[in-house]
């Protein structure tokens, strides 16, 4: 307890710099996973093409090798200097997309292929079918899985310790030079998350019930 | 199933998509070629950059650092297939006083980020008197807590993806429950999961590179190590392109394993199909 209350400014530091890489991450990997998303079932084949690329690379990329390219290689470019921490949200929000992207493909493939037919043979395009057919379905469907990834992406955040962002992961280095025994810090450190990974397991299950696909 | 979305393209379409195909080739092809003006431009193709990786001895640790890496995922790989095996039957067990204890143990370590894990073992542990945590012997413990939970809901989902029938007439002819289990419902769940089970070793191997932030000697270690030779203009960036590739190829390889056995046990006719790819997705959207 002592652990906690003696450094409580380093352990809100630290969580408060997590949550705000999560939601800056979350919001960038939805919009970049839409567009990959949308590419993939799109019908003009360069843009499957790309879209297949992106996705089969990147998911097979560690995420530690993306976030060592943006610490360690990004600044050698002398392209705009960014913080680490801004770096470390487009290394997360570049990973999580491709999960993203893979999540709304399967749940394209949950939609009945009758509701596709049905809107196609009443004239509808591509846009308005997915729009205003797949979609409203598959949303109901993605929820669950979508949450999964952004859990993940909430504890996938602790990779950025590594690279010089003072976020969760990297409360211990700093309390060593306070003398705090590390066992106590990583301790305090893994219940929180577990408290963070339970709140949003709460909500995932309440979404759930909410929009439960009746068929 | 994409093509249920659109009509077959007639010649308007065929030429709209022409043209949308063109201007996607072009901004990829933008974005691109500038990164690649930029890689030159900052001098990082230049052969006094790329020296340090002709070098024989440099090529023997590079080597060596894959071993390192899949050492590291093989005894992760193998230690969390077991631990999920038992922690998926203790979940399943009739006996309560296994069965909460197994699904409380699952719940944890899922929820706990393996890179603290790790740091728990490597950090945490030592100044308690254990003296035998080594960076490898950290990545594995922490690889293996975290996927060894994730495999164990694989294997039960794997069971509880089985029709009733199976179970009822095991036990009608006679079986018991450890019959039952061993002989008609795991083999038949390890089938159908297969795809998930090889995607989650995937997860294993991606994640052995966090050993590099607990200072194990892998890959990455030792493309920082090479990135940061001064007498050889350090060449971070080529070491990442060098490294990076190596991760990749590996990573690939064992996803097309995964792809190869949901291609070949979905076309074989006899036994139980895989969990289709779009059930196996959702399930296994833990990364």
């Amino acid at each position: 307890m002592e652990t906690l209350f003696n450094n409580l400014d380093l352990f809100a530091l630290g969580f408060q710099n997590t949550l705000l890489l999560f939601a800056v991450s979350a919001v960038f990997a939805l919009g970049i996973g839409i567009v990959v998303g949308a590419m993939r079932v799109s019908p003009v084949p360069v843009m499957r093409a790309f879209g297949t690329l992106y996705v089969n690379l990147v998911r097979n990329t560690p995420l530690t090798l993306l976030m060592f390219f943006f610490a360690f290689g990004y600044p050698k470019l002398h392209l705009l200097k960014l913080p680490y921490t801004t770096l470390a949200i487009i290394a997360l929000s570049i990973y999580t997309a491709t999960y993203v992207a893979e999540v709304l493909r399967s749940g394209f493939n949950t939609v009945p292929t009758g509701q596709a037919e049905a809107a196609r043979a009443i004239g509808l395009p591509f846009v308005q079918t997915m729009t205003l057919v797949i979609m409203p379905q598959a949303f109901r469907a993605v929820i669950p899985p979508m949450m999964s990834v952004f859990i993940a992406l909430l504890k996938n955040t602790t990779v950025a310790a590594g690279f010089s962002v003072a976020e969760a992961g990297a409360i211990r280095a700093n309390l060593s030079e306070r003398g705090e025994p590390a066992i106590l810090v990583l301790l305090w450190v893994a219940l929180f998350f577990v408290i963070l990974v339970g709140v949003l397991s709460v909500l995932q299950r309440y979404l759930e019930r909410r929009w439960r696909v009746l068929r | 199933m994409t093509s249920v979305l659109y009509d077959v393209p007639g010649p308007r379409a065929i030429l709209r998509n022409r043209i949308l195909g063109a201007i996607t080739i072009a901004v990829v092809a933008a974005g691109i070629t500038f990164v690649i003006y930029r890689l030159a431009d900052t001098g990082q193709f230049s052969a006094a950059k790329w020296r340090v990786f002709t070098f024989p001895l440099v090529q023997q640790n590079i080597g060596l650092a894959t071993l390192a890496t899949l050492s590291a995922f093989a005894v992760a790989a193998v230690a969390s297939l077991l631990l999920g095996l038992v922690l998926s039957i203790g979940r399943l067990s009739d006996h309560a006083w296994l069965r909460v204890p197994s699904t409380i143990f699952i719940e944890l370590f899922r929820a706990v980020p393996v890179l603290i894990l790790m740091m728990i073992m490597y950090y945490g542990l030592p100044p308690l008197g254990v003296s035998f945590v080594t960076p490898f012997v950290a990545v594995v413990t922490g690889l293996t807590l975290y996927n060894g939970s994730v495999l164990a809901e694989v294997f039960r989902a794997g069971i509880e993806s089985l029709p009733a029938g199976q179970k009822e007439a095991a036990y009608a002819i006679g079986l018991r429950k450890s019959a039952v289990m061993s002989l008609i419902l795991f083999p038949q769940a390890i089938r159908a999961m297969m795809p998930v089970i090889i995607s989650q070793l995937v997860v294993v191997l991606k994640d052995t590179a966090l050993g590099f932030i607990v200072t194990f000697h892998e890959l990455l270690y030792l493309a920082k190590f090479y990135g940061a030779q001064f007498t050889y203009g350090s060449p971070i960036i080529p070491a990442t392109i060098v490294f990076g590739t190596i991760y990749v190829i590996l990573c690939l390889a064992l996803s097309g394993l995964a792809k190869w056995v949901e291609v070949r046990s979905r076309r074989s006719r006899s036994g139980v199909r895989p969990v289709n790819a779009a059930k196996a997705e959702l399930a296994a959207s833990e990364i």
